[in-house]
């Protein structure tokens, strides 16, 4: 599909410029904050900017993850982050292009693929939709080096809390919806349906 | 040490084996398909995975943040000394892992929405039990998690159409899944008389048969082999990224039929297969089966 994936390093905040460089299955390793949230959170992160109040963390340049992690806390107080694969992202489809426009996070780390509403969130606003490698949750959190802050967490509970985490090296983020509002998924997909139309045609069964 | 506490021992150990670790059979396959994927990002993904494995082992750390739905099928010799007692146990066992391991809560009441904390709920653990000859009892246990349970399928066929629905059922649920339950996945099919025959058939052909492993009937065989290259020819490709394994393995299980029904269902399972196989002989000792 991509023969020509390059490989980058990306360090937070992103640019607007950096993120348009980017192409679909490039591949990414971050630095710097990258910032948990997955369904409650994202419901209650609009609910606030709706009402014109501010998020505890300013989102703009960031990255942020669809993840409800396994975390511990150790006897000094410090959070240790044990299992940290993403989510399917797909579940945030309906509220992530008002949330890209809203904060202007410039990544978005999740599992699965998303659809045509944030292609085109990050088409405008210049944003990428990238994966992490779906289960690989304890290579996420050996790249995650330590919990900066955590919100909502009585709330919304562990899995759903908006956690900010501090990461190094964390990938491999493979680049599936680009600034273009391309779409990696949706390519291999068409092909995947057009493979099977012809498969079918063949009326295999009938050696069954 | 009473038998009692050393069967709550033995499935601690194998829950914790299942959620940290992989089955040979499954390593096995991933390896393989990591040699043979040509597309370079496929085969990033499939080096990604093949870390995280071996950093979980290394750390007794969850292999995935789902830690799964929690199933145990057992195989309960009749001369084995403890008999009922063994649903009681499954429950300590779940509960005392959660903690140690930890496992992340998964058991959500539907009605209240609340989260029990401990993986124990309303028919959660999921067991089932199988009395068999003999003295030994055999558990397989199987974090199964939500993403892959996702694109499973149900299609009550008309025995006339059903070799033509079969094709069109799993092929249409696998590009319809496509990189959502985390291919390369294992797919499981089952056919037989009734709707909830096929579907359970169809689970344990996916979780809990040997990937690598064909059915000893020669003509399903036959077709297992057929459908897993048409579902490979897809090119959906490890998590969706259009290599050359979309599925590790297809499984068929059946049940006979009833006249007028051909039920067909469809199972999946993520690359991260979270399964350990058990047995324990009458005198406590026991061992696992599918590690090497």
């Amino acid at each position: 599909m991509n023969t020509s994936s390059q490989i980058y390093r990306l360090r937070t905040p992103i640019s607007e410029e950096e993120i348009r460089r980017l192409r679909i299955g490039d591949i990414v390793y971050l630095d710097g904050i990258l910032v948990g949230a997955r369904d409650a959170a994202h419901k209650k992160a609009l609910s606030l900017l709706e009402r014109g109040e501010k998020l505890p963390i300013e989102l703009e340049g960031l990255a942020l993850y669809h993840v409800g992690p396994v975390v511990k806390k150790k006897d000094t107080g410090e959070w240790e982050v044990i299992a940290a694969g993403p989510t399917t992202s797909a579940r945030m489809e309906s509220v992530e292009a008002d949330f890209i426009e809203k904060t202007r996070v410039r990544m978005v780390v999740g599992k699965g693929g998303m659809g045509p509403r944030t292609a085109e969130a990050c088409r405008k606003y210049g944003a990428v939709y990238a994966v992490f490698t779906g289960g690989a949750a304890v290579l996420a959190a050996s790249a995650i080096k330590r919990v900066v802050d955590v919100y909502w967490l009585e709330e919304l509970g562990m899995a759903e809390a908006l956690w900010v985490f501090e990461v190094e090296n964390f990938g491999p983020l493979t680049v599936v919806i680009d600034s273009s509002g391309r779409n990696y998924y949706s390519e291999v997909l068409a092909k995947a349906r057009e493979t099977m139309e012809s498969i079918l045609s063949k009326e295999p069964w009938r050696e069954d | 040490m009473e038998i009692e506490d050393k069967i709550l021992e033995m499935l601690v150990s194998v829950i914790e084996e299942a959620s940290t670790t992989m089955p040979s059979d499954v390593v096995d396959a991933l390896k393989k398909a990591y040699e043979k994927e040509d597309n370079p990002v496929a085969k990033k993904q499939l080096e990604a995975i093949l870390k995280n494995i071996e950093l979980a082992g290394k750390s007794r750390a969850p292999i995935c943040q789902d830690t799964g739905t929690p199933y145990f099928y057992v195989k309960l010799g009749e001369e084995f000394p403890v008999k009922s007692k063994i649903y009681e146990i499954i429950q300590q066992a779940i509960r005392e892992a959660t903690r140690r391991i930890p496992l992340r809560p998964n058991a959500v009441d539907p009605f209240y929405e609340r989260n029990s904390g401990d993986n124990t709920g309303r028919f959660i653990p999921w067991v089932e039990v199988e009395v068999v000859p003999g003295n030994k009892l055999e558990v397989a246990f199987v974090a199964k998690g939500g993403g892959s349970e996702a694109p499973s399928t149900l299609v009550m066929a008309t025995p006339l159409e059903a070799r033509k629905k079969l094709w069109e059922t799993i092929l249409g649920t696998i590009v319809e899944a496509g990189p959502k339950p985390c291919p390369p996945i294992i797919i499981g099919v089952g056919i037989g008389a009734g709707s909830d025959i096929a579907m359970s058939l169809a689970k344990k052909a996916a979780v809990l048969r040997e990937v690598g492993s064909r059915h000893p009937d020669p003509k399903v065989a036959e077709l297992e082999e057929k459908l897993l290259e048409a579902v490979n020819s897809l090119k959906i490709g490890p998590h969706g990224f259009g290599g050359a394994v979309t599925a590790l393995d297809l499984h068929i299980e059946y049940s006979h039929r009833h006249p007028a029904t051909y039920a067909i269902a469809v199972s999946v399972a993520c690359w991260a297969l979270r399964r350990a196989k058990a047995v324990m002989e009458s005198d406590g000792s026991w061992k696992f089966l599918d590690r090497r």
